[in-house]
């Protein structure tokens, strides 16, 4: 198991930065620079936004031990709730709230309605978990699919934009992978941190043994609800986000499909690190957008599916754990040869030192 | 009327750490416990004994809240906490441990009984990380000193051995100023040396903790109390000192088998 407070213990340097994290912030930084704007929007920040969707799923997962499909429903419903209260060109709803003030009550709404979920599944484990978020995954499909008075049904809304702020319309391809960027790496950050606080031991304590944990005086069922609520946060942030990014939102944005997809995301990346989300994210978008120009548009999700299959198949961590396995294999082939050089240097028997010696 | 009821009700309140009336415990049509009566005084050690299947786990499962009575009150320094959940009977000073070790295996060691201190006091959810001048750190390090584990604080429990996953078990048990301690097998499966120094940590609990200890082992058992409860069948079968238990004949008959009176 990956150590995470090595990797953010507050009081590192920067020179404490490993040269590969230190490449990878580069490469994300620069990424803008040296691809078109193709790659920059639908590429790059549509890959953070599910990253950070699949990482509100990888907290519960990884340090709760509960797998919730309901993620997905979280950011739709903060999506809606930037069409409902701000602005839409759909003609339905729509009051024309304040920007800022329609994107709190969206990461609000989505928090509390994620912890609602959390109320109704705490006292399940395992499977039905997965069965009850699920369950209210598909409800709210179809309510929003059949209410035209205020999720406007079938066709849903259009035209949701994000605001134009210092002079920069913040949908531009640069500055909106920027904006995608600094929010989904916060939540990256934050969720690092919160696993190593107090709170976070206490959910992966939790996960370990929720009995235990009754017995040293902890409230497991208020844990679980609270990890909820701030996985709502991530999942929240990142709707609105996705409803940005789309400018639209109908009942097909929050299907079935995409929830799964969710789920996907982050078993191929890997649940034990919350980098894993956006490994997968990245294989996703990239298969998302490529496969076609190798198979039919219709057979995304076979080559999705197959995909899933070989990484759960040959490494049940995900992309993650087949990273660690081929690194910690090259490692140990580099140290067995390094040992092995030493063994001829050092080794008196080899050198004939011992016979010296006697 | 109702003064000197009120009044002989605080005098045992302030001397009894834990009161059993009446408590029964069936799963399903099994009867695991019945009818159990039993007082522990405040600073007591109490042995229970009997055999596998007699109800002794039963009975801690149903003082701590695990597995909450059918029927029956459950008092804790006077106070009935018959309908709280376990948390909150932890919370009031009563402690347990398992007789298979039920441990965070993905945290250190450290991080275990961090959590077993903290359990107990404010900033349970805490979104900050623990600091080493935190007050439940601190009494993490004296509790892992105190256990022997120091030298394993930053190993993940699952790499541990068993003699020290069980030294982390009572640690555990031992976080966050305890009043009533509930021991189950805390030897099974200890090395002499272990077991010496689990008795060694059992004699040297301050007076006024109270616990009570099932064990197999007859010698821990004696070594470490100063009454005894024997359990069979569910009930309470005889109640004494160590010695009056040790020399009962029906106890030997009972729990050592004919083979060993003869």
């Amino acid at each position: 198991m990956v150590d995470t407070r090595q990797l953010f213990s507050g009081n590192s340097s920067f020179s404490d930065i490993h040269p590969g994290k230190l490449l990878v912030i580069v490469f994300l930084i620069s990424y803008p620079g040296f691809t078109s704007d193709f790659f920059t929007f639908q590429v790059g920040a549509y890959s953070l936004i599910l990253g950070t969707i699949a990482l509100s799923l990888m907290m519960l997962a990884g340090y709760g031990g509960m797998v919730s499909l309901a993620q997905m429903t979280a950011a739709g419903l903060a999506g809606y709730i930037m069409a409902i209260f701000g602005e839409n060109t759909v003609g339905v709803m729509g009051l024309g709230w304040p920007w800022w003030l329609t994107v709190i009550t969206a990461i609000l709404s989505a928090a509390i309605f994620s912890a609602i979920v959390g109320a109704i599944s705490v006292r399940t484990e395992g499977i039905y978990t997965i069965m009850i978020t699920l369950a209210i995954s598909v409800a709210f499909f179809y309510f929003v699919r059949q209410n035209y008075q205020i999720f406007n049904g079938f066709t849903g809304f259009a035209g949701v934009k994000p605001p134009t702020l210092f002079g920069i319309y913040w949908r531009d391809p640069v500055p909106f992978y920027y904006l995608t960027l600094i929010i989904s790496s916060t939540f990256l950050w934050a969720v690092f941190h919160c696993s190593c606080s107090t709170f976070g031991l206490g959910l992966q304590a939790i996960r370990d043994n929720p009995r235990r944990m009754r017995a040293l005086g902890y409230h497991v069922g208020w844990h679980r609800v609270m990890a909820y609520f701030l996985s709502g946060v991530i999942a929240g942030s990142a709707g609105v986000l996705l409803v940005w990014f789309n400018g639209r939102i109908s009942p097909g944005s929050i299907g079935v499909d995409i929830v799964i997809d969710i789920l996907v995301i982050a078993v191929v990346g890997g649940l034990r690190n919350p980098i894993g989300p956006f490994l997968g994210a990245i294989v996703f978008v990239l298969l998302e957008n490529f496969a076609i120009d190798l198979i039919d548009r219709e057979r995304f999700n076979t080559v999705i599916g197959i995909v899933f299959l070989l990484v759960v198949f040959f490494s049940p961590d995900g992309l993650l754990g087949l990273w660690d396995r081929i690194s910690s294999k090259i490692l140990s082939k580099r140290s067995a040869r390094d040992e092995n050089g030493r063994a001829q240097w050092e080794d008196p028997v080899s050198s004939g030192s011992l016979k010296t010696l006697k | 009327m109702a003064q000197p009821d009120a009044l002989s009700r605080l005098q045992s309140a302030g001397s009894f750490a834990l009161e059993l009336e009446a408590v029964n415990r069936h799963f399903d049509s099994l009867v695991a416990m019945a009818d159990i009566n039993f007082t522990v005084r405040a600073g007591e050690r109490r042995a229970v004994l009997g055999s596998n299947g007699a109800g002794k786990t039963t009975l801690f499962n149903a003082i701590t809240g695990d597995f909450p009575p059918t029927t029956g009150r459950v008092r804790l320094f006077g106070e009935d906490v018959t309908d709280l959940p376990t948390n909150e009977r932890i919370r009031r000073g009563l402690r347990r441990t398992y007789q298979i070790s039920l441990l965070f295996h993905g945290l250190s060691v450290i991080d275990n009984i961090y959590l077993a201190c903290r359990g107990v006091s404010v900033r349970r959810m805490s979104l900050r990380r623990p600091s080493k001048d935190d007050n439940a750190m601190e009494s993490a390090e004296t509790l892992l000193d105190a256990v022997h584990l120091t030298e394993t604080q930053n190993d993940l429990v699952s790499t541990l051995s068993y003699g020290q996953q069980r030294q982390l078990e009572i640690a555990l048990a031992l976080a966050g100023a305890p009043r009533l301690i509930l021991f189950d097998e805390p030897a099974a499966g200890l090395s002499p040396t272990e077991r010496n120094l689990l008795v060694e940590i059992l004699q040297s609990l301050p007076d006024h903790i109270s616990f009570i200890i099932i064990e197999h082992d007859m010698d821990v058992a004696l070594r470490v109390s100063e009454s005894v409860t024997m359990m069979h069948n569910g009930r309470i079968f005889k109640e004494g000192t160590p010695e009056e238990i040790e020399n009962d004949h029906e106890v030997q008959e009972l729990y050592l088998g004919h083979g060993n009176i003869n």
